[in-house]
């Protein structure tokens, strides 16, 4: 089992996210219209939001539940955010090496990365003159290159256009595929979804 | 612009005390902007109001105040003077916190605008990449807010130079010894026959002041390099 998530969190005066999943290997896809919480969901996995109450399981390790709320910083999670938020004051290469000191030699290094994305030419730049689909995958680079025990990706293909998505779509089933590591995707795309996941979980 | 060793004198009293002033406020400015920017506590207005209060008060005030806490028999002076020997009271060192105080103010202002306008997501990003709340607070948030805690430092300078009231209030006026630039084209202007001097002082001071600005300008852009956000 790869996650194991049963969260709940009061977000307002009525408002409230509220999910329970637990899946298999591969890629998992949260799944719904936009407001639904799906990327407080991501946020409470990744140890961002602390829930009200419920669990949060990945593998077999716990990281909240009774007496356990392991800090963001010790969750190992490769986080793609939608926005890419890249450090605007390192170059590419200062955002990719930032997560690398906890890696250990375990993955891939930086070059290999590097090729892996495509963004080898890119890393003198300043991320302000990054396109968009440039500044992702510089966020896939950095979140994998942070030694992750597993991924988190909310809506990583929202802000690019229709040959981005497809490149960017391909990079993802190689990370699923090759790396194998677990994989929590944000979507409201039915043929993302349909194409990318092995398990579904619909909000709202 | 040739000035007479005296006014020389001046002019390094005045830098001196204003580079220790701000030395001194620096931190703490950066501390409470930190607070303010940051934290939720009870009695948060209440720190809020205290930091601005020099700004509004008359300077006599703040220098009266400073005598009380600070003169030799006061509560925190007594202290210094006992425990280390340290005495503030109509000694540049007095000078120096007095400008520090009345500088206060604008700095922590400036500090908190460039703290708030930091984008926490980047923190929360860093956090998930690995980082500790400690190198978060240094690789993220200091850097992003360094632009504005240069320029309040810079702004902390370019009032500290000018600050008259409470000084000539805690510390009097003693050639040599607290004797700062608008102290002395203050006394000058008090005896006929001084314009030369008077001039002399006051360009310096308008130099200094705009050197400060433009400084600023440039640390704030030159921190800036390849991102795009400006202070001033």
């Amino acid at each position: 089992m790869s996650f194991d998530v049963d969260v709940r969190r009061r977000m307002g005066p009525d408002a409230e996210v509220a999910v329970r999943f637990s899946s298999g290997p591969g890629l998992t896809a949260l799944f719904g219209p936009s407001g639904v919480g799906k990327t407080s969901v991501l946020a409470m996995v990744a140890g961002l939001l602390k829930p009200d109450t419920g669990h949060v399981r990945v593998g077999r390790e716990t990281l909240f539940g009774e007496r356990v709320d392991v800090p963001a910083d010790r969750r190992a999670a490769g986080y793609v955010f939608q926005d890419a938020r890249l450090f605007p004051h390192y170059r590419v290469r200062g955002n990719l090496l930032y997560g690398a000191r906890r890696s250990g030699g375990q993955g891939m290094g930086p070059a290999e990365v590097a090729d892996f994305l495509g963004i080898a030419h890119l890393l003198d730049r300043w991320p302000r003159t990054l396109s968009g689909g440039e500044a992702q995958r510089v966020a896939i680079g950095r979140a994998l290159l942070s030694g992750p025990r597993f991924l988190l990706m909310d809506e990583p293909l929202a802000s690019l256009d229709a040959a981005r998505r497809q490149e960017i779509m391909g990079l993802i089933e190689r990370v699923r595929d090759e790396l194998g590591l677990p994989i929590l995707y944000v979507s409201h795309d039915r043929g993302e979804v349909e194409r990318l996941a092995s398990t579904v979980v619909e909000m709202g | 612009m040739l000035l007479t060793p005296e006014e020389w004198g001046i002019v390094r009293l005045s830098l001196k005390v204003t580079i220790v002033a701000v030395a001194l406020a620096t931190p703490v400015a950066f501390a409470l902007a930190y607070l303010l920017a940051r934290a939720r506590f009870p009695g948060k207005v209440l720190v809020d109001a205290l930091v601005h209060l020099p700004l509004v008060l008359p300077p006599v005030v703040t220098g009266w105040l400073l005598l009380i806490g600070f003169g030799v028999k006061g509560p925190i002076g007594g202290l210094l003077h006992d425990w280390f020997g340290l005495t503030l009271i109509f000694r540049w060192t007095g000078a120096a916190l007095a400008s520090a105080i009345m500088a206060l103010p604008l700095m922590v202002r400036a500090m908190r605008l460039s703290i708030e306008a930091v984008d926490r997501r980047l923190e929360g990003a860093a956090r998930t990449l690995g980082a500790p709340p400690w190198r978060v607070f240094w690789t993220i948030t200091v850097p992003l807010a360094l632009p504005g805690i240069l320029a309040g430092a810079v702004l902390g300078f370019a009032r500290s130079i000018g600050e008259f009231g409470a000084t000539i209030t805690f510390v009097s006026n003693i050639p040599g010894e607290t004797e700062t630039l608008p102290i002395a084209i203050y006394a000058a202007l008090q005896v006929p026959g001084s314009e030369g001097v008077v001039t002399r002082l006051a360009i310096i001071s308008v130099v200094l002041s705009l050197g400060a600005l433009v400084t600023s300008e440039i640390l704030s852009r030159r921190a800036d390099a390849g991102r795009g956000q400006h202070v001033l």
